[in-house]
């Protein structure tokens, strides 16, 4: 790596680490340090082992090394014309979240008040076609769907918890023998205890689902940042041409914020639809490891598949296979003379174990309540 | 041994039977060097869990392995006080000594000795340090673990309030190994080194089945590599890992092949590929993969 300016060889390092933060990993202070400690162990004139060690030091999960090949190619690799550039992925569309009627601030604390001045209003809403809101009724909306309470489902756990009646607990009949310097004591019993299942939500974010995602996501949102159900047992995916975790943007607590942050993580917006391939994806790259395992897995989408459907009733068989329950929510159902005829939903109908509209809140409503019981 | 270079260890570690590729020597290098944990993750049978063995035996060290599951908390980690043994004790201090002299202050201290402390792997690691300690499948284990791991993992030292502080003289050498059902909390990654371990490339797999399994004939080790590697590319459920390559060799040898056929191979797929599906659409393929 030779420069026409010189450098001291930790300003260039630090410099990398930089451009690396901007191109989207994670690159703490600390992990920076970790860097150059590394790299000095195995050298910084050699390259091939700088690289090495900064994909040990710097990089967390296999997503991150693609960037960081990328950036670190941009940084160190041959090239006549300055300014250097980092390497990011290609902009894309996004689409804005949908303007609020009156001024945006009125969202933030005085949610109640909205809700109750509107009080006739909602109930209107409450079946109104999502897609067909006008922009002061859909900030009512994005409102509403804030105050809906979403509810974990739960599974029998491995571990126990005290009872009055069950199995013997051995272990704390002793302890209290123990406590009562070895007087038998009382005989204390256990069960085996309840842990909240997994959600994974898909959402399709093809074009043919874009009047609904804006109000999807929020429900997603809602989801992961809601304090009864906030946690490690929430996960956002994206459907569409390809798959994008969605979890981590969703989990600022902003929902105008964590929207946006969502819309520059996917790269497909409004874009096609691959639905069986990008859901092999998520069941070959998440799903058969134990996200899906046991999981109630939830598919935002209307089916309009592109190309052979066969793929997607292979991959929904699957997901069926490795999934406590199969939710699939289409927009379209709700609406009237709906018939399940396009041939991806045709495909994948059989693998669900539920089949419900999601066109309105008290669709959503529905869904969480489906959600909660599975 | 002297681990003063990358290649020294890829060596060393071909002492033990086990064939690291560059990257991840680098990687064990670097652990080495700086005493940070290794976080190694990957497809199931890539041989994260055989790099934690080898490294013990590499170093001629114990190995203590912790496999996480979900609910494993502290008390199986580190360690707990043997209840039973506890209560026996105090029963036979007070059958052994007349009424009002035991003294109750003596009789606690003696419970919470050195002989009914339960020591659990990451403890005994401490203890044991030199040691090689492996915390296997740790995304299985939930997040207060984790936070309670990076406890242990920053300052080598545990405290037992009864007991005092154990602290490590040497740091032991830390593997931790992910299959990925979840992601890991960041904080823990940053204390970490971190490495993806891929399939092996067709000839570093043949020499891994040759080294592994020497009984095994050479032309039979390279057909059985070959094999999997073309499965590897047939979209298959699970795709095969190296173990189960192994278990294949293994497999054909107890059989008495030397060389694979369209029969010999269809008749012992269940060593490579666990999927019915998988099992079909193999078997469609293969006499013409071993053709090709």
């Amino acid at each position: 790596m030779s420069l026409g300016i010189a450098h001291e060889p930790d300003e260039i390092l630090l410099g990398f680490t930089r451009a690396l933060r901007s191109a989207g990993l994670a690159v703490t202070h600390d992990r920076a340090t970790s860097f150059l400690e590394a790299a000095s162990l195995v050298g910084v004139g050699d390259p091939t082992a700088t690289y090495r060690a900064g994909v040990a030091t710097l990089c967390g999960s296999p997503d991150d090394l693609v960037r960081y090949s990328h950036v670190f190619e941009a940084w160190f690799g041959a090239r006549e014309q300055l300014p250097r550039t980092v390497a990011r992925e290609k902009s894309r569309e996004i689409s804005p979240p949908l303007p609020m009627g009156e001024p945006g601030e009125e969202l933030g604390e005085s949610v109640p008040d909205v809700v109750q001045a509107a009080a006739s209003d909602v109930e209107l809403l409450r079946h109104r076609d999502v897609a067909h809101l006008k922009p002061d009724e859909k900030a009512l909306l994005d409102a509403m769907i804030r105050a809906l309470v979403p509810r974990l489902p739960r599974r029998r756990a491995g571990r126990r918890t005290p009872w009055r009646r069950g199995e013997l607990d051995m272990h704390r009949t002793l302890r209290t023998t123990l406590r009562q310097m070895g007087e038998p004591g009382r005989v204390e019993h256990r069960r085996r205890g309840t842990t909240p299942r997994r959600v994974v939500l898909l959402v399709d974010v093809s074009a043919s689902m874009r009047p609904y995602v804006d109000a999807i996501l929020r429900l997603a949102h809602l989801v992961t940042t809601s304090p009864a159900t906030m946690g490690p047992k929430v996960e956002v995916f994206s459907l569409g041409t390809r798959l994008t975790r969605l979890t981590l943007p969703l989990r600022n607590s902003d929902p105008e914020l964590a929207l946006v942050r969502a819309g520059e993580t996917v790269p497909d917006w409004s874009g096609g639809t691959r639905l069986g391939e990008t859901l092999r994806a998520f069941l070959d790259r998440w799903g058969a490891r134990g996200m899906a395992r046991g999981a109630v897995v939830v598919v935002f989408s209307d089916g309009w598949e592109r190309g052979d459907a066969s793929e997607l009733g292979q991959q929904m068989q699957r997901l069926h296979r490795l999934a406590h329950r199969v939710v699939w929510v289409n927009p379209h159902r709700g609406k009237e003379g709906y018939e399940p005829v396009q041939q991806g939903i045709e495909a994948a109908l059989p693998h669900c174990d539920e089949f419900i509209a999601g066109h309105s809140l008290q669709a959503f409503a529905e869904v969480l309540e489906v959600v909660g019981r599975a | 041994m002297e681990l003063t270079s990358p290649e020294s260890i890829r060596f060393a570690l071909e002492g033990t039977g086990y064939l690291a590729d560059d990257d991840l020597a680098t990687v064990v290098y670097l652990a080495h060097g700086m005493q940070r944990p290794l976080l190694l993750e990957g497809e199931p049978g890539t041989g994260k869990t055989a790099l934690a063995e080898a490294l013990a035996q590499l170093a001629d060290v114990p190995l203590i392995r912790l496999q996480c599951y979900e609910g494993i908390d502290a008390t199986q980690a580190l360690y707990d006080w043997d209840f039973p043994r506890q209560i026996l004790h105090l029963r036979t201090l007070e059958a052994a000594s007349k009424v009002g002299e035991l003294d109750a202050n003596e009789a606690e201290k003696s419970l919470f000795d050195e002989r009914f402390l339960l020591a659990r792997p990451v403890l005994q690691a401490l203890r044991e340090a030199p040691a090689v300690l492996l915390i296997d499948e740790v995304d299985r284990a939930d997040d207060e673990f984790e936070a309670f791991l990076l406890e242990v993992l920053s300052s080598w030292s545990v405290s037992i309030p009864e007991l005092g502080t154990v602290t490590a003289v040497t740091p032991p050498t830390v593997v931790l190994t992910s299959n990925r059902t979840r992601e890991l909390h960041d904080a823990l990654k940053r204390r970490c080194l971190y490495h993806w371990i891929d399939h092996p490339g067709l000839a570093r797999e043949v020499a891994i089945v040759r080294s592994r399994l020497p009984e095994v004939s050479r032309r039979l080790a390279e057909q059985v590599a070959g094999l999997v590697q073309q499965l590897r590319d047939q979209q298959l459920l699970k795709p095969p890992g190296v173990a189960e390559t192994l278990d294949w060799a293994r497999a054909l040898h107890r059989l008495g092949v030397d060389e694979i056929d369209l029969e010999t191979a269809s008749r012992t797929l269940g060593a490579v590929v666990k999927y019915r599906e998988d099992t079909d659409r193999v078997k469609q393929a293969l006499d013409r993969m071993l053709a090709g």
